[in-house]
């Protein structure tokens, strides 16, 4: 039985919640003990009981790996300890709070990082996250929250999972745990009730993360339901209906009026319609040429924040922006142009509208969106 | 729900599961341990036959009311209870049918008197018993259930929990017949998905009701509702099958809008009725609206309904005077605010 096997990679499970408190980790913590207890290898690379008493009730008898201490500007930071990890071998790792940002100097930036070392290296891990960490979701985030979070996770790093489970609890159980003191200390647990855990709040990030995770099943398991099966078969006479063709999404990125929104909502629908996406930038001929260097790397940062969530970027040149944006799209079989929501401004709003306007009426087989701001009228 | 008149109206949770051996009598029985262990008087009204060793240890520790058995069939001993008067009531199985000449004919009136008495109850269903849901479970699985709770039973709870586990950690999934290994996971994922949307529409409507509640009028974009603008001029059926496929893909809601306009000519009053009727079979929700401006019309039913895309075709043929003062698309871009907007060439 025990022959060489070739390396495989290892499997990634997520516990997704919508707050902190719903009970991902303690559920995580669970099925570890019950894998334990089946006698799979399974150790704790990473773990954060928050002091909460059940969680850490529920670790007890786990084999941990201690972390590794660092030094940054005078203070001690505890990372996971990667290699140590590595060294032990598990056939499965617990790694909590996959959005985690590693200290400076730890290696790899992100947890998510570690955690894609660990399942090239074979290891199964199972790891936690919230849906307010999702970078697609971003700015959906902001506008329910005000909170702009920075931790995030790119959404194909999720898609890498092969399983998402929702870790769920009812907002009215979550803000009760919070009263009592089970999530957090007093002063912190009344912050967060005036803030992040407002009960409105959490009922709409708790819908987005049961929607996400319906979502993540569905491309995961679920076959696309059949059309045109009528029951009563009297489909003789029913018109053949022609397959859509696959889409394929082109994100037109300017610098003054796109933002890391318009690429987010273009990765979601992507996604979504499981279609290819590009982005590109158009300049006129001899424009990039003449670009302030500050205007340059505005641009380029735009690029690759889109590389960052696995979209393919390109500059154009061209005498005409509408003309050459189409033509690519064109050559690329795009069936859908996503440009930004102009800004204010007269002037601008005038040439915006005209830019659209081209586009859409050369880009005549195509669908044209225009992307909204969705939190310029909830924040009104 | 109404509250009845002296009596003080208590909590109703009920776990959702998308299969038997999820685990929802496990959380359910759990909850009441620490509920019991924090100081609250629990009592165990009615129990599933089957039950695992960590469940009867989680019954030992908690007060049990024996249901009646009456033809067989265990009843709710609600008496009992209300004789007993708990703070907290377990209820496990909502979906059963009372015998004749029982106190109420379905258990779930049972629970709804134990709630109306001022006593609140955890309860714990599956998927395939709710009734709405009932044909769609069918066609997964191909088998037929006969006691159903109805679907407003589950949106007038005050808390609903969804247990979520992957469906390798389904326990008795070896029993289940039929298919193989991967036949019998993907089914019980077309159940997940169809569990966790069902808990997200009801979390949706709860949202509505506490934006309403409070007078909030916000849009939130946890669920898309697509609104495809109709016109007698436009070939819609592209735009209707796009927005189909989104509504589906994004599991959100289909709307279909017609600004009514005068005087339509015979052939045009023919192309919009069958643009609309095309928009029906998609299963869109067609509003005819009245209004002199188009763009202000379409901008207000959006808001209205919480549109977050409208969908409109764009004819290539336009006069110099649209150009000139801005044509509907313009003034949509400029007046949808906050709504993505996505033009389709006529």
């Amino acid at each position: 039985m025990p022959e060489p096997t070739p390396k495989r990679r290892g499997r990634l499970k997520v516990y997704l919640g919508y707050a902190a408190g719903v009970g991902k980790t303690y559920q995580m913590l669970a099925d570890a003990q019950e894998l334990a207890h089946t006698g799979v290898d399974i150790v704790v690379g990473y773990f954060e009981s928050h002091g909460r008493s059940d969680t850490i009730l529920k670790s007890q008898g786990l084999e941990v790996i201690p972390r590794r201490q660092m030094e940054y500007r005078g203070a001690i930071f505890e990372e996971m300890d990667v290699d140590a990890i590595l060294r032990r071998e598990p056939r499965v790792c617990l790694v909590d709070e996959l959005a985690h940002t590693n200290v400076p100097g730890s290696g790899r930036e992100k947890r998510w990082e570690d955690v894609l070392a660990l399942l090239e290296h074979g290891i199964d891990v199972l790891t936690t996250v919230n849906i307010q960490h999702v970078e697609s979701l971003n700015d959906q985030v902001w506008h329910l929250t005000g909170i702009r979070v920075r931790e995030t996770v790119p959404d194909w790093v999720i898609k890498e999972a092969a399983e998402v489970v929702m870790v769920d609890a009812t907002p009215q159980a979550l803000i009760n745990r919070l009263l009592r003191g089970a999530v957090y200390a007093p002063e912190k647990a009344r912050r967060a009730l005036e803030n992040f855990f407002k009960e409105s709040t959490l009922v709409a990030l708790r819908e987005m993360a049961l929607r996400e995770t319906a979502h993540e099943v569905e491309v995961r398991h679920v076959t696309p339901p059949i059309f045109d099966e009528s029951p009563d078969g009297d489909h003789a006479g029913a018109p053949e209906r022609p397959a859509a063709p696959p889409a394929r999404i082109l994100v037109y990125l300017a610098a003054d009026s796109s933002t890391p929104l318009l690429i987010r909502r273009a990765r979601r629908v992507a996604d979504y319609l499981e279609a290819e996406c590009y982005a590109v930038v158009v300049y006129r001929e001899g424009e990039l040429a003449r670009l302030p260097a500050d205007r340059r790397a505005e641009t380029e940062r735009l690029l690759n924040f889109a590389r960052n969530l696995h979209i393919e970027t390109r500059t154009l040149e061209g005498a005409d922006v509408a003309n050459t944006l189409v033509d690519f799209a064109r050559l690329q079989h795009i069936t859908r142009i996503f440009v930004a929501r102009p800004r204010y401004g007269r002037w601008r709003w005038f040439l915006a509208r005209n830019l659209i306007h081209r586009i859409v009426r050369k880009a005549s087989d195509m669908e044209v969106v225009v992307v909204a701001d969705r939190g310029a009228a909830a924040s009104r | 729900m109404a509250e009845a008149p002296g009596s003080r109206r208590e909590r109703l949770k009920i776990f959702l599961g998308y299969a038997s051996g999820v685990g929802k009598s496990f959380r359910m029985l759990d909850e009441a341990r620490r509920r019991h262990e924090r100081g609250q008087d629990v009592v165990v009204g009615a129990m599933q036959p089957q039950r695992s060793p960590e469940l009867e240890e989680l019954l030992s520790g908690l007060e049990v009311i024996p249901p009646n058995i009456v033809d067989g069939v265990p009843v709710v001993d609600v008496d009992a209870i209300l004789r007993r008067r708990p703070r907290v009531c377990v209820i496990d199985g909502l979906a059963y049918n009372n015998p004749p000449a029982s106190r109420h004919p379905y258990r779930w009136q049972d629970v709804q008197e134990l709630v109306d008495s001022g006593i609140s109850v955890i309860a714990s269903v599956n998927l395939q018993y709710i009734e709405e849901e009932r044909d769609k479970v069918e066609v997964i699985t191909g088998k037929h259930v006969t006691q159903t709770i109805p679907k407003a039973f589950l949106y007038g709870a005050d808390e609903i929990v969804v247990v979520d586990v992957s469906p390798d950690s389904v326990a008795g999934r070896a029993a289940e017949t039929g298919g193989s290994e991967e036949k019998v996971a993907q089914r019980l994922s077309s159940l997940r998905e169809l569990a966790l949307l069902l808990t997200a529409d009801i979390v949706d409507r709860q949202l509505e009701t506490y934006l309403e509640a409070r007078g909030m009028d916000q849009l939130w974009g946890a669920h898309e509702r697509f609104l495809v603008c109709v016109t007698p001029r436009t070939n819609a059926s592209q735009m209707i099958a796009a927005a189909k496929r989104s509504a589906e893909r994004f599991h959100g809601d289909l709307y279909a809008a017609y600004v009514e306009q005068p005087e339509l000519s015979p052939r045009d009053r023919e192309a919009l009725d069958a643009n609309l009727a095309a928009a029906r079979e998609a299963g869109a929700k067609i509003e005819m609206l009245g209004g002199e401006d188009f763009v202000a019309t379409i901008v207000e039913y959006a808001r209205s309904q919480r549109i977050t895309q409208i969908l409109i075709g764009h004819s290539l043929r336009h006069s110099w005077w649209d150009r000139l003062r801005g044509g509907p698309i313009d003034r949509l871009i400029c007046a949808a605010e906050g709504m993505d907007l996505r033009v389709f060439p006529h």
